[in-house]
């Protein structure tokens, strides 16, 4: 057990090497790193001396190094437009970012195990059509679209929902929280949705398939032969399985959720980190652009790693391997 | 009740609709189960062995379906109890043991959770207790330190352990009737032989009726007091268990008897069966076995009743082995 | 048997003998979902291609926008009472139909076009993979695997913040993001196929690598490669509207289905639905059309599910 953590531990910081090698060459490489990195606005000695300052006159191996130092110690540069550290800017919007990212997911296994847990017990039904159907809906439009019309409906014609913004806030262990009031869970509620509309559709799917395997194993058969209900046999015998891949899938797509929420933070216009990267940019801000994209990097590898060992604790046939 | 049998089976239809057709897959199957018995079900994959076992459990799953006959379970009709009755009868009163013992237990649940959870499906008493009598089923098929075992997932034990833990499952509450669908095929043979013996010793100290469903003949000859062999969906030779082996008169089961090795045969070359079983989709009017038969003539083309040629001993055919018997022995 | 002796010569060339061409295309159209689908692309790809001459107006030409049409509801007529605007009109007063066929042109452009380099980048490097093996394989396919662990949005944002924002820039983004699924379904049909014993007689044949690769297991490994790239090309269409949505992607002056929609957004919460409404229908019309045939193309082309 202890070697595979050790051994994922070892893959997740040689992945984040070689994804900040990756963003250092796309920011010091391939783009001009001192129209990158140095505001447009700085006169030529304020240039010369930046330049002198940052070691861009270093050879680029040593400024790697350079750079990797620095973020080691949380300095990922200064934002020329609001003229505070980019890391201190990405952390101040995470939690509103985090808030939405998890009412998505929330919502995606609230409203998809029941979906795809019916479809996958009654596959002929009318019901379970239409709920396969709409999964490959969720699946092919584009998010921004669904936004878009889900404000046309609930917000412009219907009035029931605030179209923007994060509504008032509650402060709980020093973080803003929206879902605490009533005001922020309505402005909570369309956001979230429509993050969670693909996670909802992939939920749909593989509870459904996973129901349908997991029915047809000899150990459902003897499970009935053992004279339990129907209900012991479905969510015990056959969720209990189930529950893993959807968990697994789930928990890694959390990455991918708070990448998504680009899109729909800026429908939205919730103030999160995917709307400053978007406005950063638009205006250029490297150095904010930058450490959105290490911060990210690096919660996504976190998170890989996390489910991997959450996998671990849940299948205890991934469990035991080790001993 | 004492003038019931523990089973019987009379003119059991199952059939399976499927877009192809309909596949007859148990088609007119009867026989009896007395108290305390052993039945042997024999016959190749495909012949409806297995359908017949789950017809009783009342496990069929769609598309197929019990199409007609009747099984009397000490004489109540288990074709005709809904849903809820048979679930209560299921691995209460009527146990049955899978054949492949590495799938048959869900591999995420510890065994005490799918033991216990038998106990508590069809008596109200408390956890302690349910653990208790699933510490001793597991003591009583030879599982040693049971107490500790119970806290193991399935994938911990060895194929021979967790076939043992599914027959004390089934055991749990000392059935009336265990259906067992091949539960050695998947094991070594020194494991088979314990299990046999385990099984064996169980149902004559507890007067449990036993359905023994296999290909292999060596395991039934041991073991059943009766023998029924079928082929495509039905019984072609039903009787005593040592005189169908001793003298078959099917030419089907003599064809069986004869492609097993023997050490009373040394020397000569086994006997095959030429052919294969058919589809049961496209079954030809008459005896289905007549591709195959060395003694098939004109009247094969119309299917033989199965009927008693010799006391106690039935045979669906038209040209048994009546004259030949000292052939097989 | 039955079948060689129709194909004698001299049999009638109605009774010709099912080629596997015409067997795919029997076997397409029993899906009347997929056929329809298939009809509404082609309609959707003529009214792009034919926008200059049937368009009712050329949205790119500032000279015959009035920008006093500006945001006229559906139906309008325009000021001069010489044309009607049938989808209305958005803040600039140009017609939101032509916009919307011109519109398609660029995302079908984009969508298409870096959708056929992402497949040849991507399916040369699975080919390669595959048929050298070894490292070269290894580290192509941690490659496919690091690029399919992050998300399509966020290596697009990636690329975009090092290049900048542009329409060539978009089409970088989008062959980055795809050419790691085509990598790895040829990669994985290639493996399959060059165990194959006509690869094996082509290479006793001594024939040069490239003319293997390309003649002999590129052909074999094309219906799962079709499969993929019509999804993909529904993908890079959906990407593009994103990115320009987001405002990351064509520039204002011609803008893309993406853009058109981003542009009315505004004006929709005051009800004016129009501007960013139509040019959304268009965009889901598109994807949705794409997806039904390729759907059905996985059916008919996957060997799996071939009884």
């Amino acid at each position: 057990m202890s070697v595979y953590l050790l051994r994922r531990l070892i893959q997740a910081v040689g992945v984040v090497a070689a994804m900040s090698i990756i963003v250092f060459i796309g920011v010091f490489a391939i783009g001009d790193p001192v129209e990158i990195l140095i505001s447009p606005d700085a006169d030529q000695i304020e240039r010369e001396r930046a330049i002198r300052a940052l070691g861009l006159d270093l050879p680029l191996w040593q400024q790697y190094l350079v750079f990797l130092g620095k973020a080691l110690q949380g300095d990922l540069g200064r934002s020329f437009v609001f003229n505070e550290p980019a890391l201190q800017l990405i952390l101040q919007r995470m939690p509103a970012t985090l808030e939405l990212a998890i009412a998505a997911t929330v919502a995606a296994i609230l409203i998809g195990l029941p979906l795809g847990l019916y479809a996958g017990l009654r596959p002929n039904s009318l019901g379970a059509k239409t709920i396969m159907a709409g999964s490959i809906l969720g699946f092919s439009l584009p998010t921004f679209w669904v936004g878009l019309m889900l404000i046309m409906v609930f917000a412009v014609q219907l009035g029931w929902l605030p179209s923007t913004g994060r509504g008032e806030t509650v402060e709980v262990l020093g973080l803003r929280w929206s879902f605490l009031t009533l005001d922020g869970l309505a402005h909570l509620v369309m956001p979230a949705i429509n993050l969670a509309l693909f996670k909802i559709s992939l939920v749909i799917r593989l509870t459904r398939a996973g129901v349908r395997e997991t029915m047809l194993m000899d150990y459902v058969k003897f499970a009935r032969a053992k004279g339990l209900t129907p209900f012991r046999v479905t969510f015990v015998h056959v969720f209990k399985n189930i529950l893993i891949p959807v968990v697994t899938v789930t928990g890694l797509e959390f990455g991918s959720t708070i990448a998504f929420s680009v899109v729909t933070e800026s429908i939205f216009a919730w103030p999160g980190m995917g709307k400053l990267i978007i406005d950063s940019i638009n205006v250029l801000d490297r150095p904010v652009i930058v450490a959105y994209l290490m911060i990210i990097v690096l919660m996504f590898i976190t998170i890989n790693l996390v489910v991997d060992l959450t996998y671990s604790v849940l299948d205890p046939r991934v469990r035991l391997e080790g001993k | 009740m004492a003038d019931h049998p523990t089973l019987e089976v009379r003119n059991l239809q199952t059939h399976f609709f499927t877009r192809a057709g309909v596949v007859k897959a148990v088609d007119d199957v009867s026989f009896t189960v007395g108290r305390g018995k052993v039945l042997g079900l024999v016959g190749e994959s495909g012949s409806g062995k297995s359908v017949t076992g789950f017809s009783i459990m009342g496990l069929v799953d769609p598309p197929g379906r019990i199409a007609g006959g009747q099984i009397l379970f000490k004489g109540q009709d288990l074709a005709k109890l809904d849903d809820e009755a048979m679930r209560k009868l299921r691995g209460n009163r009527i146990a049955m043991i899978f054949q492949d013992p590495m799938m048959t237990l869900n591999p995420v649940l510890r065994v005490d959770t799918q033991m216990i959870e038998t106990v508590l499906a069809h008596e109200k008493v408390s956890e302690e207790e349910a653990r208790r009598r699933a510490r001793d089923a597991l003591g009583m098929v030879g599982i040693p330190s049971p107490e500790e075992r119970l806290k193991a997932y399935p994938h911990q034990f060895s194929g021979g352990m967790r076939q043992r833990v599914a027959i004390a499952i089934a055991l749990l509450h000392r059935p009336d009737l265990i259906v067992a669908d091949e539960p050695t095929t998947a094991l070594d043979v020194t494991i088979q032989g314990q299990i046999l013996a385990e099984v064996q010793k169980l149902t004559a100290t507890t007067g449990t009726s036993l359905i023994w469903i296999t290909h292999d003949l060596s395991v039934v000859a041991g073991l059943a007091d009766d023998i029924a062999v079928m082929y495509a969906g039905k019984i072609v030779e039903y009787g005593d268990v040592g005189e169908v082996l001793d003298a078959p008169l099917h030419p089907y089961t003599h064809g069986l008897i004869g492609s097993v090795p023997s050490r009373n045969r040394r020397g000569e070359p086994l006997r095959q069966i030429p052919g294969m079983t058919p589809s049961l989709l496209s079954l030809k009017p008459g005896c289905a076995f007549r591709a195959r038969c060395p003694r098939a003539q004109e009247d094969c083309g119309a299917m033989p009743d199965l009927k008693p040629w010799l006391p106690g001993r039935l045979a669906r055919c038209h040209h048994p082995h009546l004259d030949t018997r000292e052939e097989a022995a | 048997m039955s079948v060689a002796l129709r194909a004698a010569p001299g049999t009638p060339a109605k009774d010709r003998v099912e080629t596997p061409f015409r067997r795919f295309v029997s076997e397409f159209a029993e899906s009347k979902l997929a056929l329809l689908g298939l009809a509404v692309f082609v309609a959707i790809a003529l009214l792009a291609v034919l926008a200059p001459w049937i368009a009712p107006q050329n949205p790119y030409d500032l000279a015959v926008l009035d920008i006093m049409d500006g945001r006229l509801e559906p139906g309008s007529r325009n000021g001069d009472d010489t044309m009607t605007y049938w989808l209305g009109t958005d803040d600039q007063g140009r017609d939101m139909l032509s916009g919307i066929m011109y519109g398609l042109r660029i995302s079908l452009v984009v969508g298409a076009g870096s959708a056929v380099i992402a497949c040849i980048v991507g399916a040369s490097l699975g080919l390669l993979a595959a048929y050298a093996g070894g490292r070269t394989d290894s580290a192509i396919m941690r490659l496919v695997d690091l690029q399919l662990s992050f998300p399509a949005i966020l290596v697009a944002l990636m690329i975009l913040a090092f290049l900048g924002k542009s329409i060539t820039n978009v089409v970088i983004a989008i062959v980055v993001v795809e050419w790691a699924y085509y990598a790895r379904t040829v990669r994985g049909t290639a493996l399959v196929e060059r165990r194959r014993e006509y690869i094996e007689a082509a290479e006793c044949l001594a024939l040069p690598t490239h003319r293997i690769l390309f003649r002999h297991l590129l052909p074999n490994c094309l219906p799962p490669l079709i499969v993929i790239a019509t999804m993909q090309v529904a993908r890079a269409i959906a990407l593009e509207a994103t990115l320009s949505f987001l405002g990351l992607g064509v520039p204002i002056t011609e803008p893309s289905l993406g853009l058109l929609i981003s542009n009315g957004y505004e004006y929709m919460l005051s009800g004016k639905y129009w501007i960013s409404f139509y040019p959304g229908i268009a965009l889901l019309v598109t994807i949705v059309s794409i997806n039904l045939v390729g759907d059905h193309l996985r059916d008919v082309l996957n060997p799996r599910l071939k009884k």
